[in-house]
């Protein structure tokens, strides 16, 4: 039965409060651990189609007639454009239209960055467009560039109100403390560079208004677009069936998509416009810097009893405050916390959310921190941590919580620093560390599937969602064969289209699979429910002693075993369609997400060179669906949060506030020769409380600790504390020095007094 | 405009086009063999792979006018074994870069089939894959024949 419920829904550790309505979850959840097809690694379904490069993109579409957009982009941070003069670009060879400031959401007058859209043409090819966007005649009036974030805060220059959190008394528990820390992080601004850059092709068939894009949320971009456009939401139709990366940056709509609408509309043809890779890191959002003050203060036993932090998120132009605070709030059992964080407007290029937004940035400075407090206390980090341990949050019990399982899981891998320090040597020295990991990943309503059944006996998983390369058509197969009892052979998976399937969550906030799989292990328990009545009537048993395994129809006595299309066949050409919903979140709980690295590096003292040698990651995430592609899940995670911390910067030029490291040879990615060693382990305990499935998400969570498990290597290895990402060498160098500078000073204390 | 021949996967093309085409352009827009990807457009990331008479090369910084000898595209690697080692590993996320990735890893094997893992991150550090696929990259190539 339909169910209208006031519930919490949380994206991207975004809550707000909203009326749903959820369809009841009535199954039981599968036992814990392997069982037929859920829980054993499977290859993916459309493996060969990507690796063969027959998978279409967004980016491979070409339809009849189709015209090429390019945008004029401000060169100035902060600029108004007075007069914009489209003439001379429509004068040129191949141009068929063009539009200034206001002619499309997105095209504005006032440039709040470098990089801002203003105005745009189609023409026949790409060339062409490009060149009549250089002709395009612009009065510029330049405009006050603010680019400092701690100026923008003194200046009260913000994206809203700063967020303010409070629990127990901190002034009295830092008074009371044994041992106070305090310490100012800073992270970087890093760029999303998805392999296909953000794009879309708009048509008009009719008053319909078609949408081809490289999203993670189909739905989002169908709401958004109708909203902008005032259009009703049937009359726009959104297909993505392969999608080549996103990582929070393309969760709705931007300029490119309203560019290719309008100037598809005005020439009565389709339009593609697609940003170019420079154009990409300079306009499509990037995760924000940050500047972190934080104190912790300790009894001498390790009981931790205040936390303090004030946050600064350099938001850019526009972006959404995300929660640096988050983990300082969550992580570990203390009475006293009080933290502040402001949301910095700058004449910088766009905040979007990255892989757990404000967790990763929030988790460096926290984590690094905790052992900066463990040293003082001499307890070994491990057991500070445990020490800690919450088991609520603030006073909300957990659905399930497991990370003392991956503490336990850990300690191998932590009893390696006795042999690791061993292998230092004069240059290279050797240490390991660790950090913890909380995020959300619980997913939600609403979100549905329907599973159709033919008389061969294969079965269709259809529903509009997108797979943004993270296995989604795999396991939702498998979760639709365990239910079914069918091998994964026999299941396929149609998505990527709004107008093929209904409505499905965003792929985004670790949330693809627990919202999404429960709706499809509903669908197809429908579809099987269909299937015993049919057998139930054709061999005269009662329905509750027959089940379908392993493709066939048995009954609990051992007398009735055969094969589903023996069952199905007496279909014919008609259909068993099953539909399913995603059930509600359990109420009073927080779901949320655990783990915890142990990472092992090498120091060039000489050079400030660090190399990670071997992550260990650890993960509870409850059900494990495909232990295959939750390996290379956390290893993209892994490295891409490598990336982060030790090379990848987004550079500004300080006057200007233009992007200097646009390009792939100036903005630096990881590569193949940079990938350590990575172990990963899964708790893989179902979360009894979450669904008939009792899965989370697991896209987000190896990125979160990578940073501080680093950082905190690297002291292990020389006792320098680094404070700022990405850790280059000269930070590297700085902190070694400071960490001299320190030695030396505690040996002149400690000495005896020289005469 | 200007005559362009080209070889690409054992067939011959004559086309024309503006000299200062880019080699990816061609097969992509005239040839429509949209297997080879384009993502950064100025050489830097590998997705645009192909291989001239079995060395890899950047196709889209490659002038199309400019190439002499066979191109290989990954629509001519297809039946190869590394394709199957790619889906085995799960060397594929979303799977932009990977027909790059399979094309360059292809021109290794056939010089030097049983690479090393030093080999194989020699060879294929020219090709970025954002979603961190290399460590199954890796098993692919070292497993590529079964």
């Amino acid at each position: 039965m339909a169910r209208l419920i006031r519930t919490e829904k949380e994206v991207e550790g975004r809550f707000e409060e909203v009326w749903i309505v959820v369809e009841e979850d009535p199954l039981e959840q599968w036992p814990e651990g392997p069982l037929s097809v859920v829980g054993r690694p499977a290859p993916r379904k459309d493996g060969h189609e990507r690796v063969r490069g027959q998978a279409r993109y967004t980016a491979d579409l070409a339809l009849p007639g189709m015209l090429h957009a390019a945008v004029l982009r401000s060169p100035y941070a902060h600029a108004r454009a007075k007069r914009v003069d489209l003439a001379p670009a429509l004068a040129l060879p191949g141009v068929r239209a063009a539009i200034g400031p206001g002619e499309a959401h997105g095209l504005e007058e006032e440039a709040g960055f470098a990089g801002a859209a203003v105005a745009a043409v189609a023409a026949d090819t790409f060339g062409q467009a490009r060149a009549a966007v250089e002709a395009i005649g612009v009065d510029w009036e330049e405009l006050e560039v603010v680019l400092d974030p701690e100026d923008a805060v003194k200046r009260e220059l913000l994206t809203g109100e700063p967020r303010t959190y409070e629990r127990g008394d901190v002034e009295r528990a830092f008074a009371g403390a044994d041992v106070v820390v305090e310490a100012t992080y800073r992270t970087q601004t890093v760029l999303h560079n998805s392999m296909e850059t953000h794009q879309a092709v708009c048509e008009w068939q009719g008053d319909t208004l078609h949408v081809y894009i490289s999203t993670q949320f189909i739905w989002g971009i169908r709401q958004a677009v109708a909203e902008t456009l005032g259009m009703p939401e049937d009359k726009v139709r959104v297909v993505c069936e392969y999608m080549g990366g996103g990582f929070g940056s393309k969760n709705g709509p931007d300029e490119y998509t309203f560019v290719a609408a309008e100037l598809a509309k005005r020439t009565g043809r389709p339009v593609r416009c697609a940003l170019t890779r420079r154009e990409e890191n300079t306009s499509a959002g990037n995760r924000n810097a940050t500047i972190q003050r934080l104190r912790a203060g300790a009894k001498s036993d390790g009981t931790i009893v205040a936390f303090e932090g004030e946050f600064t998120n350099s938001l850019g132009w526009s972006g959404w405050n995300a929660s640096t605070e988050g983990p300082m709030r969550m992580l570990y059992d203390c009475e006293n916390v009080r933290t502040i964080t402001y949301g910095a407007r700058l004449n910088t290029p766009p905040m979007k959310a990255f892989r757990a937004p404000g967790f990763v940035e929030g988790t460096f400075g926290l984590e690094c921190l905790i052992d900066e407090l463990a040293a003082r206390l001499d307890v070994d980090p491990l057991e500070l941590r445990r020490r800690n341990y919450a088991s609520s949050n603030d006073g909300t019990p957990f659905s399930s919580k497991n990370l003392e399982d991956c503490y336990r899981r850990a300690e191998p891998h932590w009893e390696r620093r006795h042999e690791v320090h061993a292998r230092s040597d004069a240059v290279w020295k050797r240490g390991v560390g660790m950090a913890s990991q909380i995020w959300y990943g619980g997913g939600g309503p609403p979100s549905y599937a329907w599973v159709r059944l033919g008389s061969d006996g294969r079965a269709t998983v259809i529903t509009a969602m997108q797979d943004i390369g993270t296995g989604t058509r795999t396991a939702m197969a498998q979760i639709a064969a365990e239910e079914l009892g069918l091998p994964l052979e026999h299941v396929e998976v149609v998505l990527g289209d709004s107008a093929r399937g209904p409505y499905a969550s965003i792929s985004a906030g670790s949330s693809t699979v627990p919202s999404m799989g429960p709706a499809v292990r509903a669908a197809a328990a429908d579809a099987k429910r269909q299937v015993l009545e049919i057998a139930s009537q054709r061999y005269h048993l009662e329905e509750r002693v027959l089940d379908i395994r392993n493709g066939s129809v048995v009954s609990a006595d051992g007398n009735l075993s055969t094969p589903l299309e023996e069952v199905v066949g007496l279909l014919e050409e008609a259909q068993i369609l099953g539909k399913g919903a995603r059930g509600p979140n359990p109420t009073g709980m927080s779901v949320l997400t655990f783990g915890v690295h142990v990472v092992e590096v090498a120091v060039d003292v000489e050079t400030g060179e660090v190399n990670v040698e071997r992550v260990a990651a650890i993960h509870d995430v409850g059900r494990i669906v495909n232990p295959l592609g939750a390996s290379s899940q956390v290893e993209g995670g892994v490295i891409q949060g490598i990336g982060h911390t030790l090379s990848e910067e987004r550079l500004l030029d300080p006057e200007t506030g233009r992007v200097l490291t646009s390009s792939l040879d100036a903005y630096r990615m990881p590569t193949i020769a940079d990938v350590p060693e990575i172990v990963c382990e899964f708790v893989d305990r179902p979360d009894e409380h979450l669904t008939n499935l009792g899965s989370k998400g697991l896209g987000e969570p190896p990125i979160v600790p990578i940073a501080a498990a680093i950082a905190n290597a690297i002291r292990d290895a020389t006792g320098a504390e680094v404070h700022e990402l990405p850790i280059s060498r000269e930070e590297m160098l700085r902190a070694l020095r400071e960490a001299d500078e320190r030695a030396r000073e505690k040996e002149k204390r400690g000495a005896p007094a020289a005469v | 405009m200007s005559e362009l021949r080209l070889t690409v996967n054992g067939e011959e093309h004559v086309l024309d086009a503006p000299v200062g085409t880019s080699l990816a352009h061609i097969l992509r827009e005239e040839l429509g063999l949209t297997g080879t990807k384009i993502a950064c457009n100025e050489g830097h990331c590998g997705a645009c792979t192909v291989q001239v008479d079995g060395v890899p090369r950047l196709s889209c910084i490659t002038l199309a006018h400019t190439v002499e000898g066979e191109v290989t595209t990954i629509e001519g690697l297809r039946e190869h074994p590394l394709v199957d080692a790619f889906v085995r590993a799960d060397a594929v996320q979303c799977g932009y870069c990977t027909p790059g990735q399979v094309v360059s890893a292809a021109a290794l094997v056939a010089a030097n089939p049983q690479p090393t893992r030093e080999e194989i991150r020699h060879a294929m550090a020219g090709n970025i894959c954002r979603c961190g696929t290399y460590p199954k990259i890796e098993e692919a190539i070292l497993s590529w024949q079964g």
